[in-house]
């Protein structure tokens, strides 16, 4: 996984709440069996018309927003299904960061598998940081891991809470099997345990 | 002795798996058994060879072919598409390579992942339960903790059994008195979405609770926490009680004899304590709750059956009046119109949260006798070989037949459009499905979510109708 430490780059303003993952990759995309080439199915539905080419109106369709590095968004971000290739379509695109008042569980927690960091603000301050989006090629966002803070073109600092195993992970680019399998031993007791507790699960 | 602190049926369960707390409070918690199936697990087994590692517990894990499968007679032919083909494939040569039990595609036990682990009786109260699909909270409904992992959690289990977790909030959703004439499961779960919103449960494990709960069935319990992820939480559970072990009973692989005995024993212990402190408690009358119909492109749009399509004029926060604004154009509505006046093009009777046969039995109790409407297209596509199987000796398929629906293969079908079964652009479909999100039953498509028996009756009349206004014409 690739490290996430500060990320300097164009934000685009997508002002929804609630988007799905099968807004975010409809489920006809999800036959592929790698992680590679989502990305040109990311917002399938919103970025291509019915007779396959670009509907010009979405965002990711638009200038300087092809090269987003991060995307500002409202609440509920990533709802619906449990499908990491959302993650994945996200980071095939090029989006390494995205800013909403509020996560999904299990999108939030694929993120991070994914070297994607999830912030999350409050409305008022994703209102802010959709103005500065807007702006475009002349207004790029800095996302600081190691400060836990957002950088507005302003200047200004927003800091941002995230979980610290969370963030050390990210920094360190850390998979957490080879961390869990440190445990290898615990994990043998408590099988032993439970098999003489609950021999049906072992049956 | 010391008094223990009152614990709810979450933390029960929480408790008896943690392996290890983490300094920062991070648990290493393990899990009694994995579901798979081929869309979520390609990758998590690319990651398992290229590491060089094992499944821990092959014997924990089971895996089955859902998705993407076609639910009509060419699936004994061989798949047709390629990318099914071999992701079905791809799929069938990990569980040799890893050694993990295996349901192939033609095999009357193969069904819907969610409908199978329950019927099969490996799916148990007080287990901890995962698969990479959002609605694994399905099997909250036997008082297991069951929720929806991504596929770098699926290959954390393959590997090491465990997940890294922190705990949920504890939620608890009482449901009191009786569910009117005519209402369901679906209808109770799509009232507690309406109501609580489609984040309402997130960093939440909710417990469903109360009369209402008690006297449904296991399949009607499976229905209430199969979308407890629609309303954002992290799984849905019911707690165990006497049909829950009756169920189990008679499941093929649930625990017998003296090991059912042992089982029972830890399963009384597990109800919620009295006392037990629950962080956010919602509170529905049943006798309140109509059959309920979404009417925009998240589960939290819903009304009763007797209401009109809102007016965002109505709505006093911007951003919503936006996205009301936004659900009506997609989904072909103006304000104040009454859903009844809807007419349907497909209807569709299935999914991992209404093709169980008790589904199956309502959608032909309305159907018997009657006809589909002209120019709609209606599918049951039962849960499972076995669901299939009983239908057919019950006699529904025939029914459903000769009212002119089609009696499909077991599989996910139209409930995500992996697979041939799609609505095309602008067609309206009635779903006893869990999403109505855009473009889910394919692009265009426009979702009305609603319970079996609603569903058959939109089928019969061709428009959205009110069941309770629609019943069967004699006693099934």
């Amino acid at each position: 996984m690739q490290p996430f430490t500060k990320l300097t780059g164009i934000a685009a303003p997508l002002p929804r709440a609630n988007v799905d993952t099968d807004q975010i990759i409809p489920a006809r995309f999800l036959k592929a069996i790698t992680r590679q080439g989502f990305g040109r199915h990311l917002f399938a539905n919103f970025r291509y018309r019915e007779d396959g080419s670009e509907n010009p109106d979405f965002v990711l369709n638009q200038e300087p927003y092809r090269r987003a590095e991060i995307l500002i968004a409202f609440e509920n971000f990533g709802c619906g299904s449990s499908r990491e290739h959302a993650p994945w379509a996200l980071l095939d695109f090029g989006i390494r960061c995205v800013i909403a008042p509020s996560f999904a569980d299990i999108f939030h927690n694929n993120c991070f598998k994914n070297g994607i960091l999830p912030v999350r603000l409050p409305r008022e301050v994703c209102e802010k940081l959709m103005e500065d989006a807007r702006m475009g090629g002349n207004a790029r966002l800095t996302v600081d891991l190691e400060r836990q803070v957002v950088v507005r073109p302003n200047g200004e600092e927003i800091p941002f809470e995230v979980d610290p195993l969370r963030r050390h992970l990210l920094l360190n680019g850390l998979d957490d099997i080879g961390q869990t399998l440190q445990h290898a031993a615990a994990i043998d007791a408590f099988e032993a345990r439970q098999r003489a507790q609950q021999p049906w699960l072992y049956a | 002795m010391s008094e223990r602190k009152p614990r709810t049926l979450f933390d029960k369960i929480w408790d008896a798996h943690v392996v290890e707390t983490l300094p920062d409070g991070t648990a290493l918690l393990y899990i009694d058994l994995h579901l798979t199936h081929e869309v979520t697990t390609p990758q998590a087994f690319d990651g398992l060879r290229a590491a060089g590692r094992k499944v821990r517990r092959p014997e924990a894990t089971l895996a089955v072919v859902d998705h993407n499968i076609a639910t009509d007679e060419s699936r004994r032919t061989g798949i047709t598409d390629p990318e099914s083909r071999l992701q079905v494939e791809t799929l069938e040569r990990n569980v040799r390579e890893f050694g993990v039990p295996y349901i192939p595609l033609l095999d009357e036990r193969q069904g819907i992942v969610h409908v199978i682990g329950p019927e099969l009786g490996r799916s148990l109260p007080g287990m901890t339960i995962v698969c990479g699909d959002s609605h694994t909270s399905t099997h909250g409904a036997l008082g297991a903790l069951a929720f929806g992992i991504g596929t770098s959690e699926v290959e954390h289990v393959l590997a090491t059994q465990t997940l890294l977790q922190k705990p949920a909030r504890n939620m608890r959703v009482l449901v009191e008195g009786n569910l009117a004439f005519g209402c369901t499961a679906k209808d109770i779960i799509l009232a507690i979405i309406g109501r609580i919103g489609t984040a309402g449960g997130t960093g939440h494990v909710i417990e469903y609770a109360g009369d209402a709960i008690r006297a449904l069935d296991m399949a009607g319990r499976m229905t209430v926490c199969n979308m407890s992820i629609e309303a954002g939480a992290r799984a849905g559970m019911i707690a165990p009680d006497e049909t829950t072990f009756e169920y189990i009973r008679r499941t093929p692989f649930g625990p017998k004899g003296e090991q059912l005995e042992r089982a029972l024993a830890w399963w009384r212990t597990l109800p919620s304590d009295p006392g037990a402190r629950f962080d956010k408690e919602v509170r529905l009358a049943a006798h309140e709750i109509a059959p309920q119909i979404t009417w925009g492109t998240n589960p939290e749009a819903v009304v009763p059956i007797t209401g009109t399509v809102p007016d965002p004029e109505d709505e006093p926060d911007e951003a919503k009046r936006a996205q009301m604004r936004r659900m009506l154009d997609y989904m072909g509505l103006t304000p104040g119109q009454r859903l009844t006046d809807l007419k349907v093009d497909v209807v569709f009777i299935g999914s991992c949260t209404n093709s169980r046969i008790e589904d199956i039995r309502a959608a032909a109790a309305i159907a018997r006798g009657r006809k589909v409407a002209e120019g709609v297209r209606a599918m049951v596509v039962p849960g499972s070989g076995l669901v299939k199987k009983q239908a057919e000796a019950e006699g529904l398929d025939r029914i459903l037949r000769e009212a002119g629906f089609e009696w499909r293969e077991p599989g996910c079908s139209m409930c995500l459009g992996m697979n041939p079964d799609k609505l095309k652009p602008g067609q309206r479909c009635a779903s006893t499905s869990n999403r109505n999100f855009e473009g889910r039953q394919g692009p265009g498509g426009r979702t009305h979510l609603v319970s079996p028996a609603m569903a058959a009756a939109a089928a019969i009349a061709g428009r959205f109708v009110d069941v309770r206004d629609y019943q069967p014409r004699e006693a099934l």
